[in-house]
């Protein structure tokens, strides 16, 4: 690196608030050319708020924007990318039904100019794609491409209009870890070429590998700013959290009986998403086994086929070693089997009902609920203070809209729901998607005592270092192929990626017990 | 066989021509709302406005393609209207769009009656006259069929090719497609979803209302209530024939006229005779329900099509 550095971006002051709570408190930072800077700090922290005013999203209350020196205009996303920031949203904003081309050139013209010089845009797509290894067909339409490829065309959006900023908002969280590699060695040849890159994470040891200074923000100010050298990845876990952060510990357990088990189970392929190919799964008593894979490999069947809303085209479901027949939702709810929905705000709740409501919404037929057809609510209504004490759901009352809350706090009152049933068998899909530090290893800590009190758990995750924390045994899961069981700590997240990928099935990978 | 002797006359593909025109203008029009995430179900409504707003507009004295103007400027002040209803304020898609059709289709009316409250039947104007183009029209069937129609019609066509160019070609033609596939693209990339959603509506709807006017200017010479007369709907089906895209709208255009112009023949015919007329008034209809059933399962309908965007919203 040169010794005269240039700054690139200083925020000075920045305060927003939304009503009573303060999103942002003052907060200065300032980034260097051909530097990163990591983002630190939990769900509604206010990180994202911050980059929204940054990219032109929001308008700040107070404070002051500056790019290369130039005050940005406030509320102008358009001024942001003229200015050079670039931003990497955590959802992806492509159009599936375009070319990457077309999703790359969009808005790079005037809209009033009379032809677009597609031949130029291309040659320089593929020229920055080469650049910076990001193999990616221009003439390809975004829909046929995979999770990884669409990042890619991300960054080249960015990349195509020259930015010197690059905002990545948790760049990593749909990536296998090779596809992370390559992303990183990516990002640092465009670091090493002055790009100024600001990344939020709440992966740590990525943190540690890719940045190289840390910003903490907690509840909407600045916790802490230390650089790469000097800090470890417990202290930066303690500036975010303000405490010490308690990974869940996992006792050996014994596992018992088999209470659920898929025997050479297949189903039909679902548009692209592949179905399963004789797969056989044993869900124990005491046990916790992970499911790794890429998202769109056949979890979602194996889920669905779990919680009764599939039924195989062939191979058998057993119940304690009985096969079942006529299995629906309602018999899978009935025989003790509890589901975390891989989406909570789709089919894990219902974003108008309140919370007393969403808390019955599996059982309301029992007999805790309703006598002879008619709802009780005094019953529910106390069953879900219970909830909302007992696992610490933060809410204005149990009468407010369970779409008010926060997503930590909507995946406590489900983990609630389904932990005070004492269910037989839980199935907990992506349990802590989009969860801070503390609720993660709050979920987690509940799914292993319900371990510990013999529950038979699945937990499906594309979080490889989830799967890793917490499963006494795992399979990985791809092209609707389910890999050997292999047991705790006998296989590298290198390995497990390479399974991942599916190169372990055809027997590439040398250990497959 | 007589029918077969139809299909080969010049006269035959001249009306299905003509009959096409107000299609293809209202159902590029609806195209152009849909491509950009908005369905415009004012449709009829303002088809029925512009086919007044036109013939009122040259009875009260201007000229013809001032006519033409004015009836695409009313059509753009109801498209501003349910634009601003759907897309700023993310108002349901259908409930105004037939708002805004029961709206239009009643106004006219109530204009009608201020302008002529004594008249029994509407007065007539001088309407656009066919115009043969020299040379072309020599060409045996195509040429009198395709050039030897009115004005509105020859620009009816050529509209077909600067909407494809415009919408594939160009980079306003790829915001407004973004804006209906996945209106969150566009808005990162820095440009205003709102401006383009609204724009497209309104220059939508005014195609819309010049589709109404070619009825009462260019068709007829004359305005008559019932006069659209579910035209608009069947341009909202054209757009799904034509699988979002305005070659293939076209083709179902004149598709559909041509079986109109089919029945009106047939009906003529010695066997013909023989049949209730209501049973060829039904044909173009059945016939394209069926070509919609066949076309429409390959169709790629915009992913953000009725879906409202709000920036700062997830």
């Amino acid at each position: 690196m040169t010794d005269t550095l240039v700054e690139a971006l200083s925020l000075d002051a920045i305060t927003k608030r939304f009503g009573e709570l303060t999103a942002n408190d003052a907060v200065s930072l300032s980034l260097n050319q051909g530097e990163a800077i990591a983002l630190l700090g939990e769900n509604g922290a206010g990180k994202t708020t911050l980059m929204n005013i940054l990219f032109g999203q929001y308008t700040a209350d107070s404070g002051t924007v500056r790019v290369f020196g130039e005050k940005l205009p406030p509320g102008n996303s358009r001024a942001a990318l003229n200015a050079g920031v670039g931003m990497v949203h955590q959802h992806f904003t492509l159009a599936d039904n375009l070319t990457v081309q077309e999703n790359i050139t969009l808005g790079t013209q005037s809209l009033l100019s009379y032809s677009s010089n597609s031949a130029g845009a291309k040659a320089h797509i593929i020229a920055l794609s080469n650049k910076y290894q990001l193999a990616v067909s221009p003439n390809a339409r975004v829909g046929t491409l995979t999770v990884g490829e669409r990042q890619r065309v991300e960054i080249l959006k960015a990349l195509y209009r020259n930015v010197r900023i690059l905002i990545l908002d948790e760049p990593t969280a749909v990536l296998t870890p090779q596809e992370t590699d390559d992303l990183f060695a990516t990002l640092r040849h465009a670091i090493s070429d002055g790009l100024a890159i600001i990344f939020i994470s709440h992966k740590l040891h990525e943190v540690m590998t890719i940045a190289d200074r840390v910003v903490v923000l907690r509840h909407g100010k600045i916790a802490g700013k230390v650089e790469i050298k000097n800090t470890s990845k417990e202290a930066l876990a303690k500036m975010m959290m303000g405490t010490e952060a308690s990974p869940p510990e996992v006792a050996n357990s014994t596992p018992g009986a088999a209470l659920l088990e898929l025997r050479k189970t297949s189903t039909l392929d679902i548009g692209n998403k592949p179905g399963l190919r004789d797969v056989s799964l044993t869900l124990r008593e005491g046990q916790i086994i992970g499911l790794a894979g890429v998202s769109g490999n056949g979890q979602a069947a194996i889920a669905d086929l779990i919680g009764g809303s599939m039924y195989p085209v062939s191979g058998q479901i057993l119940l304690s070693g009985t096969p079942i027949q006529g299995w629906t939702p309602h018999n899978a709810v009935k025989s003790g089997i509890a589901r975390i929905p891989e989406d909570r705000h789709k089919t894990g709740t219902i974003a108008d009902f309140n919370l007393t409501e969403n808390a019955i919404l599996e059982h309301y037929k029992s007999s805790n609920f309703s006598t002879c057809g008619w709802l009780n609510w005094r019953k529910s209504r106390t069953f879900a203070s219970a909830i909302v004490k007992k696992y610490d759901v933060r809410c204005p009352g149990i009468d407010t809209p369970i779409r008010l809350l926060s997503g930590g706090n909507m995946q406590k009152l489900i983990l609630g729901r389904v932990l005070e049933g004492q269910p037989r068998v839980i199935l907990a899909n992506q349990p802590v998607r989009g969860l801070d530090i503390g609720a993660v290893n709050y979920v987690h800590n509940q799914l292993l005592n319900a371990r510990n009190r013999g529950a038979a758990i699945l937990i499906i995750s594309e979080d490889l270092d989830e799967i890793m924390a917490l499963s006494d045994v795992i399979h990985v899961i791809s092209s609707g192929r389910l890999s050997p069981a292999f047991d705790r700590g006998q296989m590298t997240p290198t390995q497990l990626g390479l399974w991942m990928a599916g190169s372990g099935f055809d027997g590439e990978v040398s250990n497959a017990s | 066989m007589e029918i077969i002797e139809i299909l080969f006359t010049a006269s035959f593909w001249a009306a299905a021509i003509r009959i096409a025109s107000p299609l293809i203008f209202a159902t590029l029009g609806e195209l152009i709302c849909e491509r950009a995430g908005v369905l415009n179900l004012g449709i009829e409504g303002i088809m029925v406005s512009g086919a007044f707003a036109g013939w009122m507009a040259v009875y009260s004295g201007t000229g013809l393609w001032s006519g033409v103007c004015i009836a695409m400027l009313v059509g753009m002040l109801f498209g501003l209207l349910h634009s601003t209803l759907t897309v700023p304020f993310g108002l349901s898609q259908h409930v105004v769009g037939l708002g805004v059709t029961l709206l239009a289709t009643s106004s006219t009316y109530y204009a009608y009656r201020l302008a002529l409250p004594e008249v029994t039947s509407p007065p007539k104007i001088e309407a656009f006259q066919p115009y043969e183009v020299p040379i072309l029209v020599d060409i045996p069937l195509i040429g009198t069929a395709l050039f030897s129609q009115t004005p509105l019609t020859y620009l009816a066509l050529v509209l077909v090719v600067l909407v494809a160019v415009i919408l594939y070609r160009t980079p306003l033609g790829l915001a407004v497609r973004a804006a209906g596939e996945n209106p969150a693209a566009v808005a990162a990339q820095g440009l205003s979803v709102t401006a383009i959603r609204m724009g497209a509506v309104i220059v939508g709807s005014g195609l819309m209302a010049v589709g109404g006017a070619f009825l009462t200017m260019s068709a007829f010479d004359s305005f008559f209530f019932e006069m659209v007369n579910g035209r608009g709907w069947i341009c909202i089906a054209l757009v799904v024939f034509g699988s979002w895209q305005p070659g293939k709208a076209l083709l179902g255009a004149v598709l559909f006229a041509a079986f109109d112009a089919l029945q009106i023949r047939v009906q003529q015919t010695s066997f013909g005779t023989q049949i209730p007329y209501q049973f060829f008034l039904m044909m173009p209809y059945i016939l394209s329900i069926l070509a919609l059933i066949i076309m429409s399962r390959r169709a790629e309908v915009p992913a953000a099509l009725m879906i409202p965007f709000n920036k700062g919203e997830r």
